[in-house]
């Protein structure tokens, strides 16, 4: 097994808040290791794939990275992890080992998806997810594209697609008019943001942005054809190519309670300092709460600066994150999903989309444990992670536990350690 | 767009450089990645790398996230749909 990669800090996540406490770290003069799943850093928000534009708070960002000093190492996935900090990354199907004085966890969020009948049609994707793919290369042009969600995202993802060439034919908001309104209102101080969404707005003027309207159903023969959208009066059917359906992000918490940090409302706890309940692991961004990007880059920063040693600089940093949240807590509430999205289901719609399980399969169990043992729910490829924060809306399910391997790998990766320990 | 050829299926296709697997299948009109354990047929979900929906086969090693991949000269890539 090659040696282990050292470095004082190790940040894990290169969205935002990594790459701010990665950079900020290194600046000041601390050794820094980000660790990144994907082909390079950027995140989610700041994917910098083949068609990608990137805002200038992006590039000026990653810029900062490249200067810092901090080493960057990308494709590489945290399948297991102990304490004191010691990493298992598998990196291109090999298994590279990583320590540190100390660990910064950025791992992100992911979209919330709440099941419905024909939600597993290829065709239907997170509304961060066509936006996903729209970074990495895939043309929109001309595909007819519902859009049906929650909260801000729907608008800059809207006004991309628009770019790209979609012909948007609606964009759904599920919550209701009057919570839109008074959050939107509430923004009074924030100026810049109300006109980023004005701006946005304008950019797909041609398309409907409706409130208060949500999916029932989707329809297709081996790819999406057509969507049933409601107002929870009225029903009516969309016909697109592409329907983008998700309701808000959920943190990704899975290495932090792997590392035995604990949780508040599902996400991860932390003080002052972005510390957790594990001394020497601090979080930062979106699983400590969906607060976005402003929000992400103000924690790494503080982060980054109390791990380097030189935490008395984030004084004003302090104060931007307490006004920040306050949006975010406020964005939380307004957002919310409605309980009718979850009676959209039908006996027979998927739940589970990695073990195929259909909904009436769980209507007689009485806890996720029970669940697993009798159907496998949550026990496929992804974990949990997509069916996890739906059962728990629907059923009062929460995760019981994370296992290594956090995301799958090939055996082998998981051997070296034992062969080596045992000299063999 | 420079682009780059890589195999479909058998198939020569010639896609962007610098574009997923996930967006050369999508881009050639294929929608349906593999099939779940009861032989539904899938395709990306959430195109981050979370949910799985997207595995293929690259290069004959299986179960690799579409998503995830930058497609590189003369890659293989089947799909199970």
């Amino acid at each position: 097994m090659p040696e282990p990669l050292r470095a004082r800090v190790v940040v894990v996540g290169a969205g935002p808040a990594g790459i701010a406490a990665a950079a900020v770290a290194a600046e000041v003069g601390s050794s820094v290791l980000l660790l990144d799943e994907a082909p390079s850093p950027g995140g989610q928000i700041w994917r910098s794939g083949s068609r990608s534009r990137l805002p200038a708070t992006a590039r000026r960002w990653l810029d900062r990275l490249h200067r810092s000093g901090a080493r960057v190492v990308s494709e590489a996935t945290v399948i297991d992890a102990e304490f004191p900090p010691h990493l298992i990354v598998d990196r291109r199907g090999r298994r590279l080992d990583v320590q540190a004085d100390c660990v910064i966890l950025a791992t992100g969020s992911r979209e919330l998806f709440l099941p419905f009948p024909g939600w597993t049609l290829p065709g239907v994707l997170g509304v961060g997810g066509a936006q996903a793919l729209s970074k990495t290369g895939v043309s929109f042009r001309d595909r007819r594209v519902v859009i049906a969600g929650s909260g801000p995202l729907l608008l800059p993802v809207a006004a991309a697609l628009v770019r790209d060439g979609a012909r948007v034919i609606t964009v759904a908001e599920q919550a209701s008019r009057q919570s839109v309104m008074a959050f939107a209102l509430g923004l009074w101080r924030q100026p810049a943001k109300l006109l980023e969404a004005g701006r946005l707005r304008a950019a797909f003027a041609r398309s409907p942005y409706r409130t208060g309207v949500w999916v029932e159903r989707a329809q297709g023969d081996g790819t999406v054809s057509s969507v049933t959208l409601t107002d929870g009066s009225n029903s009516w059917i969309e016909a697109c190519d592409i329907l983008c359906s998700s309701y808000g992000l959920v943190p990704n918490v899975e290495l932090a309670v792997w590392l035995g940090c604990s949780l508040h409302g599902g996400a991860v706890e932390v003080d002052e300092d972005q510390v957790t309940s594990v001394g020497s692991v601090f979080c930062v961004g979106e699983p400590t709460g969906i607060g976005g990007c402003d929000l992400a880059l103000v924690e790494g920063q503080i982060a980054g600066l109390v791990a380097a040693g030189v935490g008395s600089r984030s004084a004003g940093l302090r104060r931007q994150r307490a006004a920040l949240r306050r949006i975010a807590s406020r964005m939380e509430k307004s957002f919310r999903p409605r309980g009718e999205l979850l009676h959209a289901l039908e006996g027979a719609t998927t739940v589970c989309r990695c073990e195929d399980v259909a909904w009436d399969r769980l209507e007689a169990v009485t806890s996720l444990r029970q669940a697993k043992l009798y159907t496998r729910v949550g026990m496929g490829a992804c974990q949990g992670r997509v069916c996890g924060a739906a059962l728990q809306l629907l059923k009062g399910w929460r995760a019981d536990r994370v296992r290594s391997p956090l995301k799958p790998c090939r055996v082998g990766e998981m051997l070296v350690e034992k062969s080596s320990g045992e000299g063999t | 767009m420079p682009k780059i050829a890589i195999r479909i299926d058998g198939r020569r296709v010639e896609t962007d450089e610098g574009s997923t697997v996930a967006a050369a299948l999508i881009n050639h009109g294929i929608w349906g990645f593999r099939r779940s354990p009861q032989g539904e047929i899938r395709g990306p979900l959430c195109a981050m790398g979370i949910c799985f929906e997207c595995r293929v086969t690259i290069d004959g090693e299986a179960h690799r996230r579409a998503c995830m991949e930058i497609c590189r000269p003369d890659m293989e890539v089947a799909t199970d749909a």
